[in-house]
């Protein structure tokens, strides 16, 4: 039979985003599932039921109908205790959960016998599990708000600008933390035109910001700072020290501060004392992405924007919610791809495979039993340092160049002294007639060797229907045998005949071909 | 016309042949460079048919046979599609084969040759039997190499056992044999060791060139190319003629390092493709599967690909065989064309052993009418991969597989790739799943940044076109 996949409205205050949208939806039905939807559940979303409804999605009044009817619920928030009352036995609901946060959220789901999978778990270390990863497309969205929240509480451009009415310096905007939300808003805040610097305690990052063009801090402290899965660890206290030190002198610079700096499982690390942003130019913007797990800046009012000393300081916690086309967008195309994963058969019915890493990990409630935390991935060897011989460079010339790297002395002498016992065979045995010849031929080889160094490798297509064009010589062979002077011969000339009309068709053949590829190339 | 303007005509002949392959260096004097070709032809053989070693009968039987041949060649250039360039190129060099051997059977039976010592009687003899020799391998090998090209006989090698005895007992017999034609006393006994000779020859053309994989068809193509300069080379040698000697050796030593070109640009050993038998499925390559990338791909659809096309700034195009095969290049120029019109720089990266002949890329793509300043070879565009949104393989598999260069025991290790994978995205144009003629796995479809678009190149091509 065919699962039921329902979509509730999201019924967190300020939560506008939903867990599928349309195009989405023609998926999963193409998978085998029904898909029903909660009348107004992407109203907030600018998505209209009709949408839902014109690509087979049947509309559902109010989330208790949807719930009765449900197989498997797909949710952006955590249910509330009211929502997961309303589950079915036997559901499998897949949304964020944030287990270590939530006890006793996992103790209702379990009583009420729901399997859950939680987005938030998901083992990102998976390179497969990539594609499913929302925590990542919902922190991208993050960082692009971050910089358009910045931009609209700034009273600047971003990017400097020479003008009639004077000069426009760019704007300066530090970044703290270079995980997925840091790296969009470096890239959205370089692309809007400001001067963009940024720091993480995992030096890994340096190429990753610098690729996106912002500039990488660094603290003036040794200490590797990754924590495993893709988070920054605690460092030490000599370490925050000198990283104080650094934020203190950067963020007195900037014109706009970023943090998105988050620890697994812990208040968010006070990064930007109250001090620092009493050192900001008045009309400053810092923006707190951390603000849901208590700030990065001392000064944060979580979900709020608030101006302290002059300085606007931004902690909604919702950004990407204020997103909420583009993030309901990609929030369902990662739980379409999970969808795939559970539904390999594509029946419609999905599967709970303990024994995929990735599916292992997501799972935190099966069966009426907590399976959170699941076990650590055993992760696979770093891989072996490439074998030297295999990367080394050729310093290949190029084929146009002739070729220029010369042969190591050793192979030179053998392949002269084969030459020279060669050309001493011929010339003790062969007559005087023959080497007058064999000297012709040596020659035209090398000349040969020389001329077809340079031909550039686009052209040769045509040097070979040339030379073969050119090969056709041999007629010449077949001429002089057909009907020599004071010799007749009907057989000789009936098989010379045979022979200049065979290669009459490559002569003629070949130059026309020749002509016919080389007038294509044009510029 | 007097033996002296003759001899003077070849010299002329010779040196616009020289100049003729020395113009291929670049586009713009390549097209100068063939005219020289058709001007030394012309000369060469009206210098011989007016010279003294023809009767004005000759001329008239000459014209006829011209005509002829003329005419079926000049047809068959005018309607070979330029997909079809590697099978022409071939079948022509099958026809220079034979004429060699019937220039060869001619000169035997010619009863007229007088020499003045036993030593250039032998000489000549020797001559006559190279020459037959080369040529039949040159006609058989060629045919063979067509029929595979043009898909008439199937791509896979055929590996008889013990294969490379076969081919030194060939060889053992022909050196033999050879000593019975020069020693024979009776034309008759002669006879007959050129022609077991000539069947041996025929047979090891063929058989040689069975056993090569359609991967390495670049180096047999050119590998046959080289061997009818020899064939005239040889002839030339029989008749005594310079010129059929220089121009033999120009033709036969550029075959020869176009052939060296390819082997290189697989990181193989010239010997071991003659030998053949690479990519063959045998127990080595099924051994090396515990290495095997694994992971799943990401599919794409046409739309999305047109839709990261339209939004990428810089797109490198990779074209292999599969392009010919589908005959996409006109659609990817489109593509090009509006993709460029959008300010996206787009740029195409040339494997040297892409398609089945050298430089069969750069014929299709400039039948297409792609501007050739945007088409690159491997090393010049190699360092750029970093730099680009989206690289886009087009039915191509082995040379873009990063296994060359990261997995030492894959059978293609050390042959130099393009990096495609370098390239924030990747897009691979593909039918199915199946393997490279190599037969291995390629790590490049289970990268992260890697996205498959299945189905025939053309139409899948036309319908991103329509998207752009």
């Amino acid at each position: 039979m065919t699962s039921i996949i329902g979509i509730p409205r999201e019924t967190f205050p300020g939560e506008r985003r939903v867990a599928t949208v349309p195009e989405v939806v023609e998926k999963l039905i193409k998978l085998g599932f029904a898909v029903s939807v909660e009348r107004g559940a992407g109203e907030a979303a600018d998505i209209p039921d009709a949408h839902y409804e014109a690509v087979g999605a049947t509309l559902v009044d109010g989330a208790a109908a949807l719930y009765a009817g449900a197989d498997v619920v797909f949710k952006v928030r955590a249910p509330t205790a009211e929502e997961v009352a309303q589950m079915k036995a036997g559901t499998t609901l897949v949304s964020f959960i944030w287990p270590a946060q939530n006890p006793e959220l996992m103790e209702l789901l379990k009583a009420r016998g729901v399997t859950v999978l939680a987005m938030d778990c998901l083992p990102r270390q998976l390179s497969r599990a990539q594609k499913m990863d929302a925590l990542t497309s919902m922190a991208g969205i993050t960082g692009y708000r971050a910089v358009i929240e910045a931009a609209n509480a700034f009273g600047r451009y971003f990017a400097g600008q020479i003008t009639a009415a004077g000069k426009i310096p760019p704007a300066r905007v530090f970044i703290a933390g270079a995980g997925v939300a840091g790296l969009a808003a470096i890239g959205t805040a370089a692309n809007l035109g400001a001067i963009v610097r940024a720091n993480d305690t995992r030096a890994e990052v340096a190429d990753q910001v610098k690729s996106l063009g912002g500039e990488f801090v660094k603290v003036d402290y040794e200490e590797e700072g990754s924590g495993g899965g893709g988070y920054a660890k605690v460092m030490s206290e000599g370490f925050q020290a000198a990283q104080r030190q650094m934020y203190a002198t950067e963020v007195k610079n900037a014109d706009i501060v970023i943090t998105t700096a988050l620890i697994p499982g812990k208040p968010a690390p006070k990064l930007i004392s109250a001090e620092m942003v009493r050192s900001m130019k008045p009309g400053s913007v810092i923006i707190d992405l951390a603000g849901e797990q208590g700030g990065n800046c001392e000064l944060t009012v979580p979900g709020e924007a608030v101006v302290r000393h002059g300085v606007t300081i931004v902690g909604y916690t919702d950004m990407a919610s204020r997103l909420a086309k583009q993030s309901s967008t990609l929030y369902a195309t990662n739980l379409l791809r999970l969808t795939e994963e559970l539904c390999k058969a594509k029946d419609g019915n999905i599967l709970v495979d303990m024994n995929d890493d990735a599916i292992r990990g997501l799972t935190v409630v099966k069966a009426g039993e907590i399976t959170w935390p699941a076990p650590a991935l055993k992760l696979p060897a770093p891989p072996p340092p490439k074998p030297a011989a295999a990367i080394v460079e050729k310093k290949s010339s190029g084929h146009g160049h002739g070729s220029s790297e010369p042969m190591d002395m050793k192979s030179l002498a053998i392949t002269f002294g084969v030459g020279a016992v060669l050309l001493a065979l011929v010339g003790a045995t062969a007559p005087a007639v023959f080497l007058g010849h064999f000297t012709v031929f040596v020659l035209a080889c090398f000349v040969g060797y020389m001329v077809v160094w340079n031909v550039t490798p686009s052209l040769h297509t045509p040097l070979m229907s040339v030379t073969n064009a050119i090969s056709s010589i041999i007629c010449i062979g077949a001429l002089i045998q057909i009907a020599p002077p004071g010799r007749p011969s009907i057989l000789i000339g009936l098989i010379a005949f045979v022979g200049i009309a065979l290669t009459a068709v490559n002569m003629f053949g070949g130059f026309a071909v020749t002509r016919r590829m080389l007038a294509m190339f044009r510029k | 016309m007097s033996l002296g303007l003759v001899t003077v005509s070849y010299i002329g002949a010779t040196i616009l042949f020289i100049l003729s392959l020395g113009g291929l260096s670049h586009p713009e004097s390549a097209r100068r460079g063939n005219w020289f070709g058709i001007i030394g032809m012309g000369l060469a053989v009206l210098a011989t048919v007016f010279g003294p070693g023809v009767t004005n009968l000759g001329v008239l039987f000459i014209v006829v046979a011209l005509g002829i041949g003329g005419a079926v060649g000049l047809y068959a250039a005018k309607t070979v599609q330029m997909t079809q360039m590697p099978e022409l190129v071939a079948l022509m060099h099958s026809l220079v084969g034979l004429a060699a051997c019937t220039i060869g059977l001619a000169s035997f039976i010619d009863p007229s040759a007088h020499f003045a010592t036993p030593a250039e009687k032998s000489i000549h003899e020797i001559e006559i039997y190279i020459g037959v020799l080369i040529g039949a391998v040159t006609f058989s090998g060629s045919i063979i190499a067509f029929g595979k090209l043009s898909g008439k006989i199937g791509g896979t090698p055929v590996l008889l056992p013990g294969r490379h005895w076969i081919n030194l007992a060939g060889l053992i017999a022909v050196i033999v044999f050879g000593w019975v034609f020069v020693g024979a006393q009776s034309g008759a006994a002669a006879g007959f060791a050129l022609f077991v000779m000539t069947v041996i020859a025929l047979a090891f053309g063929v058989h040689m060139v069975m056993a090569i994989g359609g991967a390495d068809m670049p180096v047999v193509v050119s590998m046959l190319n080289s061997y009818s300069g020899w064939a005239a080379a040889a002839t030339g040698f029989m008749l005594s003629n310079d010129l059929l000697i220089v121009t033999g050796a120009l033709v036969g030593s550029s075959g020869a390092i176009l052939s060296y070109i390819m082997c290189r640009a697989m990181n193989r050993n010239f010997i071991s493709v003659i030998a053949g038998g690479f990519g063959s499925g045998g127990g080595t390559v099924v051994a090396a599967a515990d290495g095997q990338p694994q992971g799943e791909v990401s599919p794409i659809s046409a739309e999305e690909t047109a839709e990261l096309l339209k939004d990428s700034k810089g797109v490198i195009i990779v074209p292999g065989y599969g392009m010919a095969v589908a005959q996409a290049q006109h659609t990817v120029n489109e593509i090009t064309a509006k993709l460029r019109e959008k300010g996206v720089e787009v740029r195409f990266a040339i494997h040297p052993v892409a398609g089945r002949m050298p430089g069969h890329m750069n014929v299709l793509l400039a039948e297409a009418k792609v501007p050739y300043d945007i088409v690159f070879e491997m090393d010049e565009i190699n360092e750029d991969f970093p730099s680009t949104d989206v690289a886009i393989v087009i039915g191509a598999n082995d040379i873009v597989n990063p296994a060359a260069q990261d997995d030492p025991a894959s059978p293609i290790a050390g042959m130099p790739v393009l990096e495609v994978w370098k390239a924030k995205t990747t897009i691979v144009m593909k039918r199915s799943m199946a393997s490279g003629y190599a037969g291995i796995d390629n790590p490049l479809f289970y990268k992260e940044n890697n996205r498959m678009l299945f189905g025939d190149a053309k139409k899948m091509l036309e319908e991103v076109s329509k998207n752009i």
